[in-house]
């Protein structure tokens, strides 16, 4: 399996073959508290890295979800509708948002790895 | 991703007794209202929601205001403030109320205590500074408002807390709903209210800041007893349909606007003679321009404060002034300010989140019913 690159916002990605697949971190699911409900993109929709895609609802409050690279919205986790708490228990796995095929894939390289978001979390701290 | 702001002040954090207490449970500590605040324990919010309905959740509500109205004729004093019936308000009990300005809004909420030789009041974190300004300036001579900075507040609340509560002190057992005695638990001096902002029975507990922290200590020993934060304490009192002050009830919306009619004492009503009278008594006899109301929206996705609230496929005819999700209820829930003609129980409306409308209902409140110890 292909490594974890991670965003400054606390979304992370993988390729999987052609496909990034995004979610948000184990220490983004921990801040946020118990997920609720899940907003999730149009399939087909073309969204540029930062834009504001997905929200997450906590019992607490809403939180906005980035697109780490850009591309076209290829799949969403429709498993989050019935049971959002998967993005709790299992945020680097079943907990994933969508899948981006991005338009150049090397945009991926340019994000954090996971040393180096283990290093930005603790600067943040 | 990015969490909405909130909260952001930027004078330094008051603190109360029970801050290292909070930091050592390892509470998230947020500010709220000037002070840092634990908004949630490793447990979670939805668990130590939970807990509360069902065991006994302990917070730490050392933020809000405590005064003490000293003097004959205190009541009347107060009166000039509230159009709630402090006179008629016997020892040991205690009222929830409202003070309002010359035009009707809402000051803040508040509660007052006959405590039998003075007066015992509670009032919002954020609203405390002008409340008792606004108080010991319309004292006439002979009264006097000692504000008690010195004292922290601590809340126990669920169905399990007047039962653990008295193997320590078996005197809290025989407060009814909304009474209120002196008496010493666990060495303490306390002033023991059976109230509560969780919907839920309990109790809540006045004690010298010094004696605070072991105090806590006590409380948390006892079987069934764990911490719970603010962010609990928010769904709690939104599934019990009760106000925020500074989100579903200001100084613009009067009192027959928030549906806290039954808080005007009766006297009060035949005599109008507190700040904002007119306002109230004109509502009554022609009705309000808006009214809060309880609304639940369909499906799962919470609608949060400030939503815009629209007929359907129609104009807006008001907002949300709070709105989360319930985890009792287990769905989402919000409370809001709609025009009369859309404030019926079971009207449809459409809640405007992130520029889709959401279809909701006009519910009765409480969303989970109230057990009170009556």
């Amino acid at each position: 399996m292909a490594e974890l690159r991670y965003t400054k916002d606390h979304e992370w990605v993988r390729m999987d073959g052609d496909t990034a697949t995004v979610g948000i971190s184990d220490h983004a699911q921990n801040a946020l508290g118990d997920v609720v409900f899940v907003d999730l993109p149009e399939i087909g929709r073309e969204v540029s890295a930062g834009e504001a895609v997905a929200v997450v609802e906590s019992v607490k409050a809403a939180s906005d979800v980035y697109a780490p690279v850009s591309g076209r919205i290829v799949e969403v986790n429709s498993a989050l509708a019935e049971d959002p708490g998967l993005i709790n228990r299992e945020p680097t796995g079943e907990g994933w948002f969508f899948r981006i095929e991005p338009r150049d894939p090397a945009e991926i390289e340019t994000l954090m790895d996971e040393a180096a978001y283990a290093a930005f979390l603790e600067s943040q701290a | 991703m990015a969490e909405s702001p909130h909260d952001t002040g930027t004078a330094p954090l008051r603190e109360t007794p029970l801050a290292a207490l909070h930091r050592e449970l390892g509470a998230r500590m947020v500010p709220f209202a000037g002070y840092a605040m634990p908004v949630q324990y490793p447990t979670g919010i939805v668990a130590e929601h939970q807990h509360c309905r069902t065991a006994a959740a302990l917070f730490d509500v050392s933020h809000m205001g405590q005064a003490e109205l000293i003097g004959t004729g205190a009541a009347a004093a107060l009166e000039r403030l509230t159009p709630a019936d402090v006179q008629g308000l016997k020892p040991g009990r205690q009222r929830y109320g409202l003070l309002t300005n010359e035009e009707g809004g809402i000051e803040d909420d508040f509660m007052v205590a006959n405590l039998g030789d003075r007066l015992f009041l509670v009032v919002n974190a954020s609203r405390k500074q002008d409340d008792f300004d606004r108080i010991a300036a319309a004292l006439p001579p002979g009264l006097r408002l000692a504000r008690r900075e010195d004292r922290a507040l601590l809340a126990l609340q669920g169905p399990q807390a007047v039962d653990v509560l008295s193997t320590l002190a078996p005197d809290v057992a025989k407060l009814s709903f909304m009474g209120i005695a002196e008496m010493t638990i666990a060495g303490v001096p306390a002033i023991v209210s059976r109230s509560g902002y969780t919907g839920e029975d309990g109790v809540e507990i006045s004690v010298p800041d010094e004696r605070a922290e072991e105090f806590a200590r006590d409380l948390l020993r006892l079987p069934g007893v764990a911490p719970a934060g603010l962010g609990a304490r928010d769904s709690l009192r939104l599934e019990a349909g009760l106000c925020l002050y500074g989100n579903d009830i200001d100084a613009t919306t009067s009192p027959v606007e928030a549906a806290l009619t039954w808080t005007i004492g009766k006297r009060r009503r035949m005599a109008w003679d507190f700040p904002g009278a007119e306002r109230v008594r004109q509502e009554l006899a022609d009705g309000p321009k808006r009214r809060r109301v309880g609304i639940r929206p369909e499906g799962r996705q919470p609608a949060r404060a400030h939503t815009p609230i629209h007929a359907p496929g129609g104009a807006q005819i008001g907002e949300i002034t709070s709105g989360g999700f319930g985890p009792t209820l287990n769905g989402p829930m919000a409370m809001g300010y709609v025009a009369p003609a859309h404030a019926e129980d079971g009207t449809a409306l459409e809640l405007m989140v992130r520029g889709k409308a959401l279809p909701a209902r006009v519910v009765p409140l409480p969303f989970v019913p109230h057990r009170y110890a009556r």
